[in-house]
């Protein structure tokens, strides 16, 4: 090729300047492709592009002068600078469309040739499947696919003859509807390989919400205002109770007087359940949204752990790797079981430990109530007891507590959230000398009714206790739903009245809950079917259409095959088309065809005139219609008046024909 | 635009000449066209009457010549004559020299005087004894014929049939036309009280008004595809000429002047087809009648979306 190139003379195609309407065109492809990037881009960067653009648009309808080189230079420079100093480095998915944004615009500001305009169009697709990088909701593919329809209508608005808007986005529209069969052949058919294709830059992955691996009072209920979904459970059969649906997250052994955090236990990561328990196990599968973290969640108790999954010490189940992206997985649980007698006693020990001094009104607390009960499962019914009779509170807005939290909550306040009623909880029991702990998670979740799907918010986020009872091993205890057993049964639409609950979590407003109900339902489809369409989902796709054992030889004969029928439809249906592509011919013969049942279509060789003349022989009834119609045509066709609007009066009359064929002919 | 329609023209002709309107409409679009018409038929059926007709409605100069098989040239051209009073060889202009030239049973001449009206039809002028002659403005030929199979007859060759626009036959006239024709006045003294409802010049604007006359692209298509098929299709010994072409064309927008309409529709170019088209075009099985032939000329070609 480079041979080629140095043999031949050089040769120069003279640039042809872009018309105003191409330049106009490739205005929009620029605003289409940047507008999904705008709410992202640091707000420097959104203004920088905003004034480059207006800068443009004033040139090209005021005819302001245009940006120098020195300027455009200059820009870069700064522009480099300064996503350099915003993201840290110049390099990576953020900085990186950044980049693109800038040159897009700059490029608007020198538009000689068509290639100029070529490159910006391929510059606007590469925008919008950047774009997909941030969001992949339904309504961003909506967005992104009319964004897409515009740019192509400036791709055949730079390479063909001028043509209106409308033409222009007809046909756009015309191509990307054609090239629909391909995608979706290719979409269910390609086979499907497990992880992504390319490694993504490291910050490809923006911040999301979730269980931390800590606990200090008001990050639980700062997590309940979200109403972001954390993950969504589907049940083979029947649905446990909401009281019994725990799912279980991080466990936090260790305090330090406020915060309890991971201990030792959880680093303690084994290949194998630490335990074996019996009873019915309930199979169901959870897609959980990414969140950064390598834990997952499933119902309490596990019975079986899935392949490639650990489980630590203390009973948190752990991916391989961080969750960066939707995962489904399938578990099976026994909700009633409750393992683990045989607990090793340096865990014990651990689950035993409290900070040397700090809060000693409930140290006392907790030794005279171990001595007036005399047992370990005692004590606990006589904390629960205490909960449940001395006016505790349920709330999402506690006070603030001082140095002594424990202290302050459990003898002057009294008014918390699950945080702090589960932390209060494992500090009494330690402090009993009973070894407890605390666990976070998801309590219950909401049932959509649309699609079956059990959805579990952040505003299901929860924290409750274990304590080890020496006869009965680990025991789940729930002071919240001591206090307030609603919040276990309708999670936070339980709350006591008078009490703030957030609005995502209002169990009134039917029609409302029933829309959002609707339109999770949607975007779980989405998820399911779209985004998360991977090798499990295709071969569970493939076997409801009758492939039992799809391999890749047969998928890809399969799309071979039907991406060729599809061609030859599509060839065929545009050669049927081209024969009458022209409008008025097209709408002409929808005259004749609307005349045919009645046994009067058109003879090929017979002018308008005649035709009309016969038809009106035949059936005077329609002799006024049809003799416009043919008025209409002969005037379009053989005379001088604009044939697009005959077309349409055509049309109007075609359908005024059929509408009066019918009853005359019956 | 003139006053009078050519419209007026045909309706008149219409009181005289019954139930052949089509024929009248022919005629008249021929000589609108600036063409000269072949009217064939039997001995009879008023041919010449409608040569008649036409002249005197027009208000035009008029001349007949009678052919017969010793009818010489300088018989249609004129001649010649030295004349004692001034010494010299003085031009009598033959019946040639005027605008409206009735050439009564044309194929009855020998090709030689035949072929003496050739250059006068095509060139509007003639060529006598070295001299060139100027023939009026407008100048037509209407000649009529016997069908070929009649005695005594030399038909025209094909180079002769191509210089007439138009070749049409009268028919016989229908029952009712007939009727009337036997129970009306005689057809002489009609034909000596006819007015004239035009002149020359009416037909001058007339033809002018014609050439304007709108042509689309798709009427254009359809006229390429009927002499695509003359052409090509097998059915025809020769095809159609370019000339053919001019000659459909110019008469089809004559056709849509008669009818009052400012550009040609595929109906213009189908009613003058026939006319145009038939006598030019030697087919190779016999088609049996006139219109079976039209007709199937017509119903070969699809007209163009």
């Amino acid at each position: 090729m480079i041979g080629w190139r140095k043999r031949s003379p050089r040769v120069t195609t003279p640039a042809t300047p872009l018309t105003p309407s191409q330049v106009a065109w490739l205005m929009a492809v620029a605003a289409c492709a940047l507008l999904p990037h705008a709410s992202h881009l640091p707000a420097w960067l959104d203004a920088v592009a905003i004034l480059l653009f207006t800068w443009r648009i004033a040139q090209w309808k005021l005819h302001w002068p245009g940006a120098g080189r020195i300027v455009k230079l200059l820009v870069v420079v700064a522009c480099c600078i300064g996503v350099t100093l915003s993201f840290g480095r110049l390099f990576g998915r953020e900085p990186g469309v950044a980049l693109l944004t800038l040159l897009l615009v700059l490029k608007l500001h020198e538009l000689r040739s068509a290639r100029d305009g070529h490159t910006i169009v391929l510059l606007g697709y590469f925008m919008l499947l950047a774009a997909f990088l941030y969001s992949q909701t339904p309504a961003m593919a909506a967005a992104l696919a009319v964004s897409m329809s515009v740019i192509t209508a400036a791709l055949i608005a730079l390479n063909g003859p001028p043509a209106t808007v409308r033409a222009l986005l007809r046909q756009a529209g015309l191509m990307l509807a054609q090239a629909l069969p391909f995608m979706l052949v290719l979409f269910v058919l390609f086979p499907r390989v497990p992880g992504p294709l390319w490694g993504l830059p490291a910050d490809a992955y923006g911040a999301s919400s979730g269980l931390s691996d800590s606990m200090a009072p008001g990050s639980i209920s700062q997590l309940s205002l979200s109403g972001e979904i954390a993950f969504r459970a589907r049940f083979d059969g029947p649905v446990p109770e909401a009281r019994e649906r725990y799912w279980r997250g991080p466990v936090l052994t260790d305090f330090d007087g406020r915060t309890w955090r991971q201990g030792e236990s959880a680093r303690r990561i084994g290949d194998t359940l630490p335990h074996a328990p019996g009873g019915t196990a309930v199979a169901y599968e959870v897609t959980l949204e990414p969140h950064n973290k390598n834990w997952l969640f499933a119902l309490e108790t596990l019975s079986a752990l899935p392949s490639g999954m650990r489980m630590s010490d203390d009973w948190q189940l752990l991916a391989g790797e961080v969750v960066r992206s939707r995962r489904r997985d399938r578990f099976e649980s026994i909700p009633e079981a409750r393992p683990g007698h045989e607990e090793w006693s340096g865990y014990l020990d651990a689950a035993r430990r409290l900070p040397a001094d700090g809060n000693a009104r409930a140290r006392g607390l907790a030794v005279a109530l171990r001595a007036q009960a005399g047992s370990d499962a005692g004590t606990v019914a006589a904390v629960l007891q205490m909960f449940r009779r001395k006016a505790f509170v349920y709330t999402l807005t506690p006070p603030l507590l001082g140095d002594d939290g424990i202290d302050a909550f459990l003898f002057d306040t009294r008014r918390g959230f699950c945080e702090h009623y589960a932390g209060a909880f494992v500090f009494l029991m330690r402090a009993a000398g009973i070894p407890a702990r605390v666990v976070t998670g998801y309590q219950g979740g909401e049932r959509n009714e649309i699609d079956d799907y059990i959805v579990v918010r952040q505003s299901d986020a929860h924290a409750w206790a274990e304590v080890w009872l020496p006869d009965e091993g680990w025991r789940r205890v729930d002071p919240t739903a001591a206090i307030l057993p609603s919040r276990v049964e309708h999670g936070l639409a339980g709350m006591a009245a008078g009490e703030p609950v957030p609005f995502i979590a209002r169990g009134d407003a039917g029609w409302l809950r029933s829309l959002r109900q609707r339109w999770e339902a949607a975007n779980n489809g989405w998820n399911q079917w779209v985004l998360s369409y991977d090798q499990d989902k295709q071969r569970e796709l493939l076997h409801r259409l009758g492939m039992r054992s799809p391999d890749w030889r047969l998928l890809t004969a399969w799309m071979a095959g039907l991406c060729a029928l599809f061609a030859v439809a599509l060839t065929a249906w545009a050669m049927r088309r081209g024969i009458a592509r022209d409008p008025l011919a097209r709408a002409w013969t929808g005259i004749h065809h609307a005349l045919r049942p009645l046994g009067l279509g058109r003879e090929d060789w017979e002018g308008p005139m005649d035709y009309a003349a016969r038809v009106a022989r035949t059936r005077p009834d329609l002799a006024k219609d049809v003799a416009q119609a043919c008025r209409l045509y002969a005037d379009a066709r053989y005379g001088t008046s604009p044939p697009l609007q005959a077309a349409r009066e055509l049309r109007a009359c075609a359908r005024a024909l059929r509408r009066k064929r019918t009853p005359a002919a019956s | 635009m003139s006053v009078i329609e050519p419209r007026k023209v045909v309706d008149a002709a219409a009181t005289l000449i019954l139930g052949k309107r089509s024929r009248l409409e022919l005629s008249l679009t021929c000589l609108i066209a600036g063409g000269h018409l072949l009217i064939e038929d039997v001995p009879g059926t008023g041919k010449t009457t409608l040569a008649h007709v036409l002249a005197r409605l027009l208000g035009l100069e008029f001349r007949r010549v009678q052919f017969t098989s010793d009818l010489l040239p300088a018989d249609i051209l004129g001649v010649s004559v030295f004349e004692r009073e001034t010494g010299g060889f003085h031009f009598h202009p033959g019946p040639v020299f005027t605008q409206i030239l009735l050439a009564d049973e044309v194929n009855r001449a020998t090709p030689r005087t035949q072929s003496a009206l050739l250059e006068a039809m095509e060139e509007h002028q003639v060529s006598v004894e070295g001299a060139t002659r100027a023939l009026p403005d407008p100048f037509f030929v209407i000649a009529t014929q016997n069908p070929a199979s009649q005695i005594g007859t030399y038909p025209l060759p094909e180079s002769q049939l191509d210089r007439f626009m138009m070749r049409i036959t009268m028919g016989y006239p229908d029952p009712a036309a007939e009727r009337a024709l036997l129970t009306g006045r005689d057809r002489r003294s009609l034909l000596a009280d006819l007015q004239p409802v035009a002149d020359a010049t009416t037909l001058v604007a007339w033809r002018a008004q014609a050439a304007c006359v709108h042509v689309a692209d798709a009427l254009i298509d359809y006229v390429q595809a009927l002499i695509a098929h003359t052409r090509d299709s097998g059915v025809y010994r020769l095809g159609l000429s370019p000339r053919a072409g001019l000659a459909l064309l110019a008469a089809a927008r004559a056709h849509a002047l008669l009818n009052a309409r400012g550009h040609a529709l595929p109906e213009d170019v189908q009613a003058v087809l026939p006319a145009v088209a038939l006598h030019r075009l030697p087919a190779v099985e016999h088609p049996g009648s006139h219109d079976e032939a039209a007709r199937q000329l017509l119903q070969a070609v699809t007209l163009p979306a």
